[in-house]
């Protein structure tokens, strides 16, 4: 399926989700298209890390369909979906490592266990390495994760997620609980990721800043830091607002700034105080 | 009106499937051996303490209770007998199996619970592992094979503890003839629910663990009440299991 020329990686068709008696997503439909950064906002229990987590089928659907590197993902048996989940990375929550596992065992996991990677035994512990080179944790191999602070857990976390290079990167809620300059770290992260590796990404989270920094700056390689998109060629980044399991908003920065919404304008105007 | 009934018909729906996934996993690949390995040695061999001081001392009381009984109708030299019937039959697998349940079926419920609010599980899920392949399979395996063979050491100490207070400290018969009543009286009948029983609370401990441990929700608080409902569901079930296993045998 294409939408303005790009292929959807991922495809939400008016799927509802219930815990009991609680709606927890409410006929949400959307689709995030290869390349594209998706940024999912909404206060907590708003549906963002259900609707991630329904993506990758740990939540199934009660009603819809979720398509997934065009395949229907609702339809799939748990063992069916284990290929579609090797092409795509999670960060969860709070980074949900393996406690009795070291840092390197940690991030070696997705290489050894999911088999359409393919990775030779060998080539195990160098991409372990550079990975988490990249996350700027290469000293940590040894250590367990109860040695290590909630924004390096994070790190690694992130590291796991990026190891197997997914085409398509789902973070949930990266920011949540930490320090300022530990957030724009981990952002600076993600968005390193994305524009050097150039992976579809969506982000759940509740503070407007994250999007903000993802829709308008560009990790340069060169000199190793965010600059600002300029000249249009800022990544491309949509909006979308959770409200009680629905979708409330879909739209551009710019548009979703113009939003006279008192819930919706609540996420952007933040950054304006 | 009956509503009150859907809450524990949907928890056993539940715990029925979560078992049958188990069993239809159990030959399937891959085996994870070093769990089971792992698994084997936290429950058998971290075990063994508690297990050899309930067994010992379960059969010691055993002598001692029966003592009097026995002195009342002239019977001492019948105490390797009932030392070891009892012991056989019923002590060594029933409070072997409720050791186990307090050290293990509670572990088992505070591990996967912790696994589960701290979102391990579908990390797991996520990057391609079954969880009742990595978690469940090997704790099902490696409990059933260690617990019978704990309850073979259990009975085993269970018989010296008896001798100890049989022979040297009540002088109720010899030696010789004390190991030789308690061999003479156990029949192959005995040893067929002796082991059997083992096996079947084996397979209610750590599937009774795990899936309070599955089920957890809500943080920390949902750990505790998880590990405190799998030991008490576990040993209610154990003597339900060994009432009609017992029935069975005799």
């Amino acid at each position: 399926m294409r939408d303005n020329g790009h292929p959807a990686i991922l495809r939400f068709e008016d799927v509802t989700v219930r815990f009991d008696d609680t709606v927890a997503l409410d006929q949400v439909s959307f689709a995030l298209e290869e390349g594209e950064t998706c940024v999912l906002l909404g206060a907590a229990g708003s549906g963002k890390t259900v609707a991630l987590k329904t993506a990758l089928g740990l939540i199934r659907a009660d009603q819809g369909q979720v398509f997934l590197f065009g395949e229907d993902a609702t339809a799939k048996k748990e063992r069916e979906l284990v290929d579609l989940r090797s092409r795509v990375g999670m960060l969860f929550q709070e980074g949900a490592l393996f406690d009795s596992l070291t840092i390197e065992e940690n991030v070696a996991y997705p290489l050894r266990n999911q088999k359409t990677l393919r990775c030779p035994p060998e080539q195990v512990r160098p991409r372990v390495e550079e990975t988490l080179r990249f996350v700027e944790l290469g000293h940590t191999l040894e250590k367990v994760p109860s040695e290590l602070s909630g924004g390096m857990r994070r790190r690694v976390g992130i590291a796991r997620a990026i190891v197997g290079a997914p085409p398509l990167l789902l973070y949930d809620s990266p920011t949540a609980g930490l320090d300022p300059i530990t957030a724009n770290n981990i952002m600076t992260l993600i968005a390193k990721e994305r524009d050097l590796r150039h992976t579809t990404t969506a982000l759940a989270t509740h503070r407007y800043q994250d999007g903000h920094l993802l829709a308008n700056f560009r990790y340069n390689a060169d000199s190793g830091r965010l600059e600002p998109a300029r000249g249009g060629g800022g990544p491309r980044t949509r909006f979308l607002v959770f409200q009680e399991g629905r979708i409330v908003f879909g739209g551009s920065q710019a548009e979703l700034e113009d939003s006279r919404d008192p819930y919706i304008s609540k996420f952007a105007r933040r950054l304006k105080e | 009106m009956l509503d009150f009934l859907k809450s524990p018909i949907y928890s056993l729906q539940e715990f029925i499937q979560l078992s049958g996934r188990t069993f239809r996993n159990l030959f399937r690949r891959p085996h994870y051996g070093d769990d089971i390995a792992l698994q084997m040695d936290i429950i058998g061999v971290g075990s063994l303490p508690i297990v050899l001081l309930t067994g010992f001392f379960s059969g010691a009381v055993m002598a001692l209770q029966m003592s009097r009984a026995l002195r009342q109708y002239g019977a001492t030299g019948e105490a390797g007998r009932a030392v070891a019937i009892t012991l056989v039959r019923e002590l060594g697998p029933v409070l072997t199996a409720l050791m186990v349940t307090g050290r293990n079926a509670s572990g088992m419920a505070s591990e996967l619970g912790s696994m589960k609010v701290t979102e391990q599980i579908d990390a797991m899920r996520a990057l391609g592992t079954d969880p009742v392949q990595k978690l469940l399979k090997p704790r099902l395996i490696a409990t059933a094979v260690v617990l019978p063979l704990l309850t073979v050491i259990a009975d085993f100490v269970g018989l010296v503890g008896g001798w100890v207070v049989a022979c040297p400290y009540l002088n109720l018969t010899t030696t010789d003839y004390y190991w030789n009543k308690a061999y003479q009286s156990i029949e192959y009948n005995d040893l067929a629910q002796g082991l059997l029983k083992p096996f079947g609370f084996a397979i209610i401990i750590a599937l009774v663990g795990c899936y309070y441990g599955m089920q957890t929700t809500g943080g920390t608080q949902g750990v505790g009440l998880s590990t405190t409902r799998a030991v008490v569901v576990a040993s209610v079930w154990i003597f339900v299991l060994n009432f009609f296993i017992g029935t069975f045998f005799v």
